[in-house]
């Protein structure tokens, strides 16, 4: 496997130019930016967050973004008057070693000033960018995220135990892997206290469940309904277990807010549900909240399984479909990338779908574009939160 | 295929299409076994007798216990087994 090595020693599987707004107001502005430089030669991704009121979350995800080993260059979009820190994100991505611009749309004089020196400085950037030296990359390089959306009867038989071998296979690898959602564990916090590298990594991913747990009710979310029985599940813990199944059975080297980079090889847990009181309405909004995440958090690609198919891809990172269910493998092939449903349809073994699971990572990495990508998908959301733990 | 096991202990199995009782189906450890009843999609089917307060397993893990013993063919589900899952927040 090829990437690109960043001046901060960070190895992407990407060389992309991101283009950021810090509140809606500055949308459009850094949409036409973005829109008029794109090329196949090096795609100019929008991402951006919407809100005025300033977010610590926020400004550290944005942060980390930015800084991403697929992120070779970065223009902030700014109105002007919103809370967003410009000039710290500025700062943090020059010190990355990153080709790095802000364009202040009040200072500018207006929006086609700004659009004119956005799509200047990208223009500027562009060499420096197209140069970032090759490296030879080894799974001990790289992050693989996991997250699940759309699930159905088949996902807890095929697509996640799938992933689970996979990232089993990572991990000896010498990979680093991180699953998510303590709200879809609810049952498992038993398990996952056993496999805590150290007693107290144990009892914190034991205790995020709990929190979890308190938070949903809150929200009036409850965990197990009757259509989960009419599925054929019967108890909260087989449901969970479903979700589980894609952590694979690894020790559990620790649990990781949003945008904490792991600071080690292995496997890590993302702890998505704020601290504190619940006001910040849902934990993930949608699964893009959560593959923005796990990107923060430095995932060069994601595994998402799905069973009912969802398209969604996203800027910044390449996601990996695996579907679950051999219906809409054969209904959404353009959009899918593996389809685990052989295992129902043709028996295929776990083992057989973590093969080419491991072989389609590889070739992501080394460049080969996956469905969504391919389709031009770019999905981005960025929502508020809040973490006490640092 | 019409029944998955998940994990080599696990005692039952997940129909991979509606299936009716009677119907004799091949385990993967190649043993025959005959449905006692009807299992849906996705649905659990007890792959040997599970008795009463023993611990239903699927992906090698427990998913609750059987609340009275269950024949090998039977329809695993809410009537013949519970959650073993208490939330003890004080912990």
């Amino acid at each position: 496997m090829t990437g690109y090595i960043r001046k901060d020693n960070r190895k992407g599987i990407r060389n992309v130019i991101v283009v950021t707004y810090l509140v809606e107001c500055a949308h459009h502005v850094a949409e036409q930016i973005a829109r008029q430089t794109d090329s196949e030669a090096l795609p100019v991704h929008l991402i951006g967050f919407g809100g005025c009121a300033p977010n610590a979350y926020a400004q550290e995800i944005m942060e980390r973004l930015c800084t991403h080993p697929n992120v070779g260059g970065v223009v902030i979009v700014s109105l002007g008057c919103e809370n967003f820190l410009r000039n710290q994100l500025l700062e943090v991505v020059k010190e990355s070693g990153r080709e790095a611009a802000l364009i202040v749309i009040q200072e500018e004089g207006g929006t086609q000033c700004s659009i004119s020196k956005g799509v200047e400085a990208i223009k500027a950037m562009t060499p420096t960018v197209q140069a970032v030296p090759k490296v030879e990359l080894h799974w001990q390089d790289l992050c693989i995220g996991t997250v699940c959306g759309g699930s159905d009867a088949c996902s807890g038989i095929t697509a996640n135990p799938a992933v689970g071998r996979t990232f089993d296979r990572l991990v000896d690898a010498g990979a680093t892997c991180i699953f998510e959602e303590p709200g879809e564990l609810i049952g498992c916090e038993a398990m996952l206290r056993e496999r805590g590298a150290t007693k107290e990594v144990g009892q914190q991913l034991y205790d995020c469940i709990h929190k979890a747990d308190v938070y949903y009710k809150k929200m009036g979310h409850d965990s197990f309904s009757q259509g989960n029985a009419e599925g054929g599940l019967t108890t909260i813990e087989e449901k969970s277990l479903g979700s589980y199944a894609k952590s694979g059975s690894r020790m559990i080297n620790g649990l990781i807010r949003p945008g904490e980079i792991p600071p080690t090889n292995g496997l890590y847990m993302m702890d998505v549900v704020p601290d504190g009181e619940a006001r910040w309405g849902f934990p993930n909004v949608s699964d893009t909240a959560e593959i923005v995440e796990m990107m923060a958090s430095g995932c060069h690609t994601v595994l998402y399984t799905t069973g009912r198919g969802s398209v969604a891809g996203s800027a910044i990172a390449p996601v990996i479909k695996v579907c679950s269910n051999p219906i809409t493998f054969e209904h959404l092939s353009e959009d899918m990338d593996i389809n685990a449903g052989r295992i129902i349809s043709e028996g295929a073994t776990l083992e057989e779908i973590a093969n080419e699971l491991l072989k389609c990572i590889e070739q992501v990495a080394d460049g080969q574009m996956t469905r969504s990508e391919a389709l031009g998908h770019r999905e981005f959301f960025l929502g508020y939160k809040e973490f006490c733990r640092k | 295929m019409q029944l998955i096991s998940l994990h080599p202990n696990d005692n039952v199995a997940v129909a991979l299409c509606d299936l009716k009782a009677g119907q004799e189906v091949t385990l993967s450890d190649g043993r025959i076994l005959t449905l006692l009843e009807d299992i849906d999609f996705g649905h659990k089917v007890a792959v040997r007798a599970i008795k009463q307060g023993e611990k239903v397993l699927k992906y090698g893990l427990p998913i609750g216990s059987a609340t009275r013993d269950i024949e090998a063919g039977e329809h695993v589900h809410i009537q013949n087994m519970k959650s073993d899952y208490i939330w003890r927040p004080d912990r």
